[in-house]
């Protein structure tokens, strides 16, 4: 569904991307693990057409990605869910939700996500950026589910969570892949994302270093233990 | 005939009219310099010269082509925003990435370039516009006479300033517009065209400034200075209600000319100045404007 082949990124001057290699199949939830600084939120935004300048090739279901604008990727069938979550603060919980326009069908309908998502109707007229973090979360993942996208891109949704808000984001995502969403995830708690994941691939210095099976995670604990420097 | 404070009602009310007409220009003015604002980091200097446009196109229309009034109010901003749909795109769209400085230099220069040609064309002592037929003449409040063409600005503004605020905030669109304000390379990332959006917002509030030309031009002569007159004035109520607030905009628009209009009657030789007063004063005490976020 996914590859990338030879990703390159630059932010001004500096350097990110040096040639990125990984490829996603549809239907799989796949990991991106490393270090603060390897990369890994810069190739989810160079998959996006969010950073300045890159180069090498993103192929999805077979079209070249790179040299699109960011709205004509997503328009593709690709959505994001931002390190920073992008709660709008001038829009309540009901607008957030809908704001993404509907790209394709076969996306979740709104009764749908208010039952994944409870707390979102309880609180749908408060100001977005009053929800707690986990329901900002929350927020942040339902509203690209219901646009159609197949290929969701999920920048590190547990980061600073209470450990309850983390497994109910451990839920939601089983439970959009038994729906037959592609998740590509961005994380630092490769015990969460073990938990979730079929494959995870290894970033360093913006490159890809490894690939373990999910599986095959146990019998590689001291290689990864090695690379996350944990 | 009562007065009131040793004022004669008639006067106290006049005032008070007048006020209000050049609160309704402020408010229109200031509402689509305060979107423009929010959606393009540009300080529009031209935004007067779109207001001077938008009377001068309407005059047109009636003295070249005789079409009236009432066609030239729809007609006029839509002619005015095309031409600042083609402005957003050909040279304003340059400077985006640029510091806050280049585009105030370019409208600035841009409204300087279009006065100096209407200027040319048509000189500088104003032509007149004729209240259409349908709106002349006056009511008598009992305390006051109202001509009904002023009761007409007034509440067409008002209107078009309650309008543009549901759009803003009630709206689908508006929600867009809200959102790409705070983050539009999220916004782009979901598959909105912001580019086109950005181009068309511009259209907008420049069409929005010819609409209150069209509605200016029976009230004061149609002449090339009519927006540059206006347009300082304009700024400093954008700054009290607080830069990017439609609300802020539309109150402290109205608000601010009813404070000129009484400043005319209880101590006229501050009338020029009563307003930029206000601004000192809210900047001392709100940095932000009165309805502004902190930023």
């Amino acid at each position: 569904m996914l590859e990338v082949r030879g990703l390159n990124a630059w932010y001004g001057e500096s350097h990110v991307l040096h040639g990125i290699d990984f490829s996603v199949r549809e239907g799989e939830v796949v990991t991106l693990l490393g270090r603060n600084g390897a990369g890994k939120t810069t190739t989810m935004k160079a998959i996006m057409g969010l950073v300045p300048r890159r180069a090498g090739s993103v192929r999805f279901r077979d079209e070249e990605l790179v040299g699109l604008r960011s709205d004509l990727i997503a328009r593709r069938g690709i959505a994001i869910c931002p390190e920073e979550r992008g709660i709008f603060a001038s829009l309540n919980v009901t607008e957030n939700l809908v704001l993404p326009p509907v790209i394709a069908p076969g996306g979740l309908d709104t009764d749908t996500i208010y039952t994944l998502f409870p707390n979102l109707q309880e609180r749908a007229s408060s100001q977005g950026t009053k929800l707690s973090g986990g329901e900002q979360q929350m927020l942040a993942i339902a509203r690209i589910l219901r646009t159609g996208a197949r290929l969701l891109l999920l920048d590190e949704p547990t980061e600073g969570l209470a450990p309850v808000i983390v497994q109910q984001i451990g839920r939601t995502i089983r439970e959009i892949k038994k729906r037959g969403f592609t998740v590509l995830l961005v994380e630092q708690n490769f015990r969460f994302a073990a938990t979730v994941a079929d494959r995870h691939y290894v970033v360093e210095h913006g490159r890809v270093i490894d690939m373990i099976e999910n599986d095959q995670l146990d019998a590689n604990m001291n290689k990864l233990h090695h690379y996350l420097g944990v | 005939m009562f007065s009131i404070f040793g004022v004669p009602a008639p006067l106290l009310f006049g005032q008070l009219l007048l006020g209000l007409i050049n609160g309704g220009f402020y408010a229109m003015l200031s509402l689509g310099l305060a979107v423009i604002f929010g959606m393009l980091n540009i300080i529009n200097f031209a935004h007067g010269a779109m207001f001077m446009m938008g009377a001068f196109v309407a005059w047109m229309l009636l003295n070249y082509l005789g079409i009236n009034y009432w066609f030239a109010l729809p007609l006029a901003p839509l002619i005015v925003g095309v031409f600042g749909f083609v402005l957003e795109k050909t040279i304003i769209s340059r400077l985006y990435k640029l510091d806050h400085l280049y585009g105030l230099l370019l409208t600035f220069g841009l409204a300087l370039v279009l006065e100096g040609l209407f200027r040319n064309g048509y000189g500088s002592s104003g032509m007149p516009y004729q209240i259409p037929a349908l709106l002349g003449g006056a009511v008598n409040l009992g305390f006051m006479f109202l001509p009904i063409y002023r009761g007409w600005v007034i509440v067409v503004a008002l209107v078009v300033c309650i309008a543009t605020w549901m759009l803003i905030e009630k709206t689908k669109l508006g929600s867009l517009l809200r959102a790409a304000t705070e983050n539009p390379a999220l916004v782009q990332a979901f598959g909105v065209n912001v580019p086109r959006l950005v181009t068309l917002t511009f259209a907008g509030g420049v069409a929005l400034a010819a609409f209150a030309g069209v509605l200016a031009a029976p009230i004061y002569s149609v002449n090339p200075n009519m927006g540059s007159n206006f347009i300082n004035t304009v700024f400093a109520v954008v700054v009290i209600g607080g830069m990017g607030s439609i609300f802020g905009a539309i109150v402290s628009g109205f608000g601010l000319g009813v404070i000129e209009g009484l400043t005319k009657v209880f101590y006229p030789q501050a009338s020029d100045t009563v307003i930029f007063v206000v601004m000192v004063l809210v900047l001392l005490t709100r940095p932000a404007g009165l309805f502004g976020k902190a930023a």
